[in-house]
């Protein structure tokens, strides 16, 4: 991993990062297999360069970038954000990024464009979990945001992680990130963004849609049907085994910045 | 296919079995608080003490098809697989208890009505109990082998609890709860499939 600093940001949270060791090393990626471990062990394998975002749909001027194009084109930012997992543990991440919101308006979205969907690379030679006896999800991985979550300054594109490149197992060289939902909102390794009309399909959603809903917002209120959503483990504090749970909060903690976005709505409903 | 002739029980006494069978709960223990279990030590902790259970819950279940099937006479060592599947739902259960949710009553409570996995869970190891609590020679001898033969046919419902437990928890459909499900369901039909075809003319 090479360095990759980005400027401090006022969207930074101030509590202790995850150390760099348990944030690579613990990781749902499952293009690389269902154990935390096995991405940090077969995500090597990635090619991440070069690289290229198809952007499209309801946009007036779709493109294809070339990742190392974008990044010479934006501002990085080290953006400290808290991750949340549906699973029910949490880290302090320190992302290098910049917002969406800036490749986003190099496309310039149409007035008709109401929603934004991701699509992860699929390329069996060198993932190893899209093989495999049992298909544990429909590839390609699929995401998707509102507008104007996607547009939301907290919504993050992620290159970087504690000032060098993103690791392959974190999603390099491109992620998204968005701090106030579940962790599985943030896709890994973005080969498209298509801007529509209709509510895209997300994988976790088509695989349980009882269990994972489009909008997933941390939410302790609102319990996934077969665990507690009240309650996290942090990872890497009280020495691992004697770490209590701390209360989860709304929005992951966020509810000041984007409460609004969901002013009226039934979160119960709108999982 | 023509029942094997069932061999004299082995010379090895028990305990070696008793010892081994502690061997991954003290690894696992140790390496936990030695910090060598990973960021999440609990879950890993709690995982594989469920996934040990399991695996005596197989070896225990295993012991009569090997017998009849292959010849092998283990049935010296079956107390022992049972009372060290029961041992590690116990540290399963108090390591959940205990370290995960910190004892609080409350929750662990709302865990057990609300979330059916751990319903699942829970009414395995209920079910475990009185076969714990009667895995003694004094106990075959007041209840008679046959009531404590019935009483601990308990096992089959307590096995299939453990293995429902294991893929109801996970998300996805990672190979390895599916695995062990099916392991025990062989186990149970190989018994079902033979009270039938002995039954038969």
């Amino acid at each position: 991993a090479g360095p990759m600093p980005g400027m401090r940001s006022p969207l930074s949270t101030d509590e202790p990062p995850t150390s760099r060791k348990d944030i690579t090393g613990y990781n749902n990626f499952y293009e690389f297999g269902t154990d935390k471990s096995d991405p940090a062990r077969n995500a090597g394998r990635l090619t991440t360069r070069p690289w290229t975002v198809k952007v499209d749909g309801m946009v007036a001027r779709p493109a294809t970038f070339d990742l190392d194009d974008i990044l010479k084109a934006v501002t990085l930012e080290e953006r400290i954000y808290r991750m949340r997992c549906v699973e029910g543990w949490s880290m302090v991440i320190p992302w290098v990024g910049f917002p969406l919101s800036a490749l986003l308006s190099k496309v310039e979205p149409l007035g008709s464009a109401k929603y934004v969907a991701f699509e992860t690379l699929v390329r069996p030679a060198e993932m190893t979990g899209l093989g495999g006896f049992i298909k544990v999800l429909d590839w390609p991985y699929r995401e998707g945001l509102r507008l104007d979550e996607a547009m939301h300054p907290l919504t993050l594109l992620a290159t970087g992680l504690y000032g060098e490149s993103l690791p392959n197992q974190n999603g390099a060289p491109l992620r998204l990130v968005v701090p106030w939902k579940y962790g599985f909102k943030g896709i890994k390794s973005i080969v498209r963004i298509s801007l529509t009309d209709k509510q895209p399909a997300t994988s976790w959603n088509m695989q349980a849609p009882q269990e994972y809903g489009f909008y997933s917002n941390v939410n302790p209120a609102v319990d996934h049907p077969r665990w507690s959503q009240a309650t996290e483990r942090r990872i890497g504090e009280g020495s691992g085994l004697f770490a209590k749970r701390r209360p989860t909060l709304p929005f992951n903690g966020y509810a000041e910045q984007v409460a609004g976005l969901y002013a009226g709505m039934d979160l119960r409903k709108f999982y | 296919m023509a029942p094997a002739r069932p061999r004299p029980p082995p010379r090895m006494p028990t305990w070696p079995v008793y010892l081994l069978g502690l061997v991954p709960a003290v690894y696992y223990f140790w390496q936990g608080i030695y910090g060598d279990l990973g960021a999440d030590p609990l879950k890993v902790l709690e995982h594989a003490l469920g996934e040990w259970a399991l695996r005596f819950l197989i070896a225990g279940l295993a012991v009569t098809p090997l017998r009849r099937e292959l010849g092998i006479n283990l049935l010296k060592y079956r107390r022992a697989l049972g009372l060290l599947a029961f041992l590690y739902v116990l540290l399963h259960l108090g390591v959940y208890a205990v370290l995960d949710q910190g004892l609080d009553w409350r929750s662990v409570g709302a865990d057990i009505l609300r979330r059916p996995y751990i319903t699942v869970g829970m009414a395995g190891f209920l079910l475990l109990l009185p076969l714990a609590a009667t895995s003694f020679n004094a106990a075959i001898r007041w209840l008679g082998g046959r009531n404590w033969s019935r009483l601990h046919k308990l096992v089959y419902p307590a096995a299939l609890a453990g293995a429902l437990h294991y893929v109801m928890l996970v998300k996805s459909w990672p190979l390895e709860p599916l695995v062990y499900a099916a392991i025990v369901l062989a186990l149970l039909g190989w018994r079902l499939w033979r009270g039938r075809s002995h039954r038969a003319p």
